[in-house]
């Protein structure tokens, strides 16, 4: 490749107001940029960035003829974008623009002024060497698919879902349970206004289900995801659910006629406090409201020989159907938003809390299912040995905070642990008392709620539960199956006293930890995780619910532990952006694709079994590769490994990074 | 000389060339930054998409041309952006450091890294810990061991024709 005409370099260095300017001497760069060959102009400015900025680069282009831009500034992931378009408005092509990271990678990580100013003046160097051999390159514009799917039906699915499909866009989405609701459902009031939780997110349930433009898929996993933004095709695993969803009027009668009289395995929508039959829902107000079969358990399932009374009960309805298969059907969607959720903290790994050794130690989702009035003791709070608790200690920060376990603040919990202290204490007159490191109450109306919660005489104390044991009971003592009480011992804090308080029930406000299958599908997304595991942002401030990959958004939970109104919020700017990237019928894709400069290739074919994406193939006829640049993804493996050199990659030409290279390195 | 350090005063520091991956290594370089994490101001960095990217020639080109190490990041094994880049990339790792160590070149001067984009920490302990490691080598100085190499060749040159000339003369007497 050859640096096309006269090369007029215009070169600036932002102070970025004294986080560049500070620790990087820029207008001795500045004076030395303009020493170097081909730089016509060369400035430093205090925020490029600016409108001011923006157009002083635009004026010297007009004015002094440039036809190449390099900016050092901040990271090209932040401000390419703002730059190139500057340039682009100014007449020239935007890839004529370079950027030279000196910010995130100079000033705020060096702290010796003059090392730092000589790693900025080495890498300016090498840009004003690369940017000669730019070229220009247009963009391409791929059409966007207009349907977009939505993975998990918890609220964030739901308020993603619903927002989209009133959009008129259609939404499928694909819930692995047998019902959307997710762990919002479970709860029984929520905090800090103390709303059912039910009563609010019934209703929304309800839309979902009779929305047009929405296709609920519940009982079905995504298992496959292919294409890229705009342009994704994706597999449903649909799991057989045994009643016909079309069929079924859900008058659940074949649940009453199942040969089962009574529940016989754990239910899992009450934590495993009840049991269910092999046909079930998993609660009154599920959506779909159909019943589903499970085939571990269900008789006709394994073995074939069932006296069948739910297909009886049914009759001409005919909507058990034992044929049904797993199928895996494909989508083709223009965008993803993922809202998969969290998983709670399993408290057994805190042996000293005793958590599934004591049987009157709960955690606190089991908590909310034993207050609630759907819950398997029909809201009465009563302990296994059908006693009703007096005295009950919510310990908080379990699995949160917490060098051995989890060092992130779960954010509900100080505010569900003081609902539940409420709850609890007004239903049953208890005593209760909550165990915190530090009262968390930030956000509309917490701290009003947490001093009316102390107001109603719950106890608090300040100290982290060290210890939890059963008290002994009298020697011989005929205690009728009585639990006995268990005592929890902390160091109370504000008055540097340890405390021993027997209570007759311990509940572990447990902590949001990521899906236990996070890691999966990340990897099938194709996006990052953060160090917990939670899904990764694109900017945790200014791109919050987009992921690194085009046309994938997070929404809720999975992107770390939130509560339902910011949930909610995260689920409507998800939706948006989805909106807004299939609103606008295409996207841009960036240039930087392979192509193959055709006489050079000697058709060895080495490159045709590296690309992931199957965009090279071979033209028999010429006996050359051949690369379908709409399919490029422009990773550029095929560009390193191509022995003679006739693969090429726009705006990673060997030239520009060769001259990169030699750029850092020499010292003119 | 052009490969030497700008000022004879200030004393050796290694120079490291980094090849980051755009979509993990290089935002967790920005991370480092946006965290304000510290550390050697020894690397500078060159961004490529992708790890697959990085040809052996530019590995060998940075060497020649004065860098004391080369560091490669990409994504860990099994996340990267284009499903295997990163695979690519450490297949040439294992072929180069043989290719290197032929040519005298320690093992701790190239170094392939799987830095995801929240490991800005990494990004950091990596940095320090090869330009530790590079401070303990000493200077590669390739191209003055080049340019020295160059001058044994001349001398040797000169010698053979020298001693051709005087075989010829022999010949004719």
């Amino acid at each position: 490749m050859k640096e096309n005409g006269e090369i007029r370099i215009g070169f600036y260095i932002c102070h970025c107001g004294v986080n560049i300017a500070s620790v990087i001497d820029v207008e001795r760069i500045a004076a030395y940029a303009a020493t170097l060959p081909g730089v016509v102009v060369s400035r430093h400015y205090k925020y490029m960035c600016s409108d001011p900025g923006q157009e002083l680069l635009g004026s010297d282009i007009r004015e002094h003829k440039l036809n190449r831009i390099v900016v050092a500034a901040c990271s090209p992931l932040l401000h390419e974008h703002t730059f190139r378009k500057a340039t682009e408005n100014a007449g020239l092509n935007p890839y004529f623009m370079h950027m030279v990271n000196i910010r995130e990678h100079g000033s705020w990580v060096h702290e010796d002024k003059e090392l730092a100013t000589g790693k900025a003046q080495d890498m300016i160097r090498a840009a004003i060497r690369r940017v000669r051999f730019h070229e220009p390159l247009e963009k391409k514009r791929v059409p966007v698919l207009q349907d977009v799917l939505v993975i998990g039906g918890g609220i964030a699915g739901i308020h993603a879902s619903l927002t989209l499909a009133n959009a008129g866009k259609h939404v499928i989405l694909v819930e692995r349970e047998p019902t959307i609701g997710g762990h919002m459902a479970q709860f029984d009031k929520t905090f800090p206004t103390l709303d059912c939780a039910a009563c609010i997110l019934t209703p929304k349930m309800t839309s979902v289900k009779d929305h047009p433009n929405i296709t609920l898929w519940s009982y079905s996993e995504v298992v496959k995801i292919d294409g890229s933004v705009g342009n994704y095709t994706v597999t449903v695993k649909r799991k057989p659910r045994y009643v016909n969803e079309e069929l079924c009027v859900g008058c659940m009668e074949c649940i009453e006629a199942c040969i089962y009289k009574e529940g016989k395995w754990p239910d899992e929508f009450n934590v495993g406090l009840s049991k269910r039959k092999p046909i079930y829902i998993p609660f009154p107000q599920a959506v779909p409201p159909v019943p589903v079969i499970d085939p571990e358990h269900c008789v006709h399932v394994k073995t074939g020989k069932c006296r069948d009374t739910c297909v009886a009960i049914c009759g001409d309805r005919n909507a058990i159907d034992f044929t049904q298969k797993e199928t895996l059907t494909d989508i083709k969607v223009g965008a993803i938003v993922v809202a998969t959720g969290f998983d709670i903290f399993d408290a057994t790994q805190i042996p000293y809390y005793g958590y599934g050794k004591y049987r009157n130690v709960y955690t606190a989702l089991e908590a909310e299912r034993l207050i609630n009035a759907s819950g398997p003791t029909g809201g009465e709070l009563l302990l296994p040995d059908g006693h009703k608790p007096e005295s009950i200690a919510i310990v908080h920060c379990v699995g949160s905070r917490d060098v051995h376990y989890n060092r992130w603040c779960s954010r509900v919990c100080c505010m569900y642990s003081l609902k539940l202290a409420h709850l609890i204490k007004e239903r049953t007159g208890a005593e209760i008392y909550n165990f915190y490191i530090d009262m968390r109450a930030p956000g509309k109306s917490m701290e009003e709620f947490y001093n009316r919660v102390s107001e109603e005489g719950v106890h608090l104390i300040r100290g982290r539960v060290a210890d939890i044991t059963p008290q002994a009971l009298p020697e011989g003592s005929d205690q009728g199956g009585y639990l006995g009480k268990l005592v929890v011992q902390a160091e109370d804090t504000l008055i540097g006293r340890v405390r021993k308080i027997p209570v007759d029930m311990v509940i572990l406000a447990v902590g949001l930890v990521p899906q236990k299958d996070a890691e999966e599908v990340r990897r099938m997304l194709n996006i990052s995780c953060s160090t917990g595991g939670f899904f990764l942002e694109r900017h945790p401030k200014l791109a919050p619910v987009n992921t690194f990959t085009d046309g994938i958004f997070l929404a809720g939970a999975c992107q770390g532990p939130k509560d339902i109104p910011d949930s909610v919020a995260q689920a409507g700017a998800a939706a948006a952006e989805a909106l807004a990237l299939i609103d606008a019928g295409s996207v841009e894709i960036e240039p930087n694709t392979a192509y193959i400069i055709e006489e050079d290739c000697s058709g060895c074919k080495s490159c045709i079994p590296l690309c992931p994406y199957t965009a090279i193939s071979f033209d028999e006829a010429k006996k050359k590769a051949v690369i379908n640049e709409a399919l490029c993804k422009g990773c550029g493996t095929c560009v390193a490994a191509c022995p003679s050199g006739s693969i090429r990659q726009h705006l990673f030409e060997d030239e520009e990074i060769f001259s990169e290279i030699d750029g850092l390195l020499t010292y003119a | 000389m052009e490969h030497t350090n700008p000022t004879d005063a200030a004393p050796w520091r290694p120079r490291i060339v980094a090849f980051f991956c755009n979509w993990c290594t290089y935002t967790a370089a920005d991370l480092a930054g946006v965290s304000r994490m510290k550390y050697a101001p020894n690397t500078r960095i060159i961004r490529v998409m992708c790890s697959g990217r990085v040809d052996p020639q530019f590995i060998l080109e940075a060497f020649a041309r004065g860098a004391d190490g080369v560091l490669v990041g990409g994504c860990h094994p099994g996340d990267c952006h284009y499903v295997e880049g990163n695979y690519k990339m450490l297949r040439r790792y294992h072929l180069l450091q043989r290719i290197l160590s032929d040519m005298g070149i320690e093992k701790e001067r190239f170094r392939l890294e799987w830095i995801s984009a929240s490991e800005g920490d990494k990004v950091k302990s990596v940095i320090n810990d090869m330009v530790e490691k590079l401070t303990g080598l000493g200077p590669l100085a390739l191209p003055d061991q080049r340019a020295e190499w160059d001058r044994e060749m001349d001398i040797l040159e000169e010698k053979m024709s020298v001693a051709e000339t005087a075989e010829k003369e022999g010949t004719h007497a």
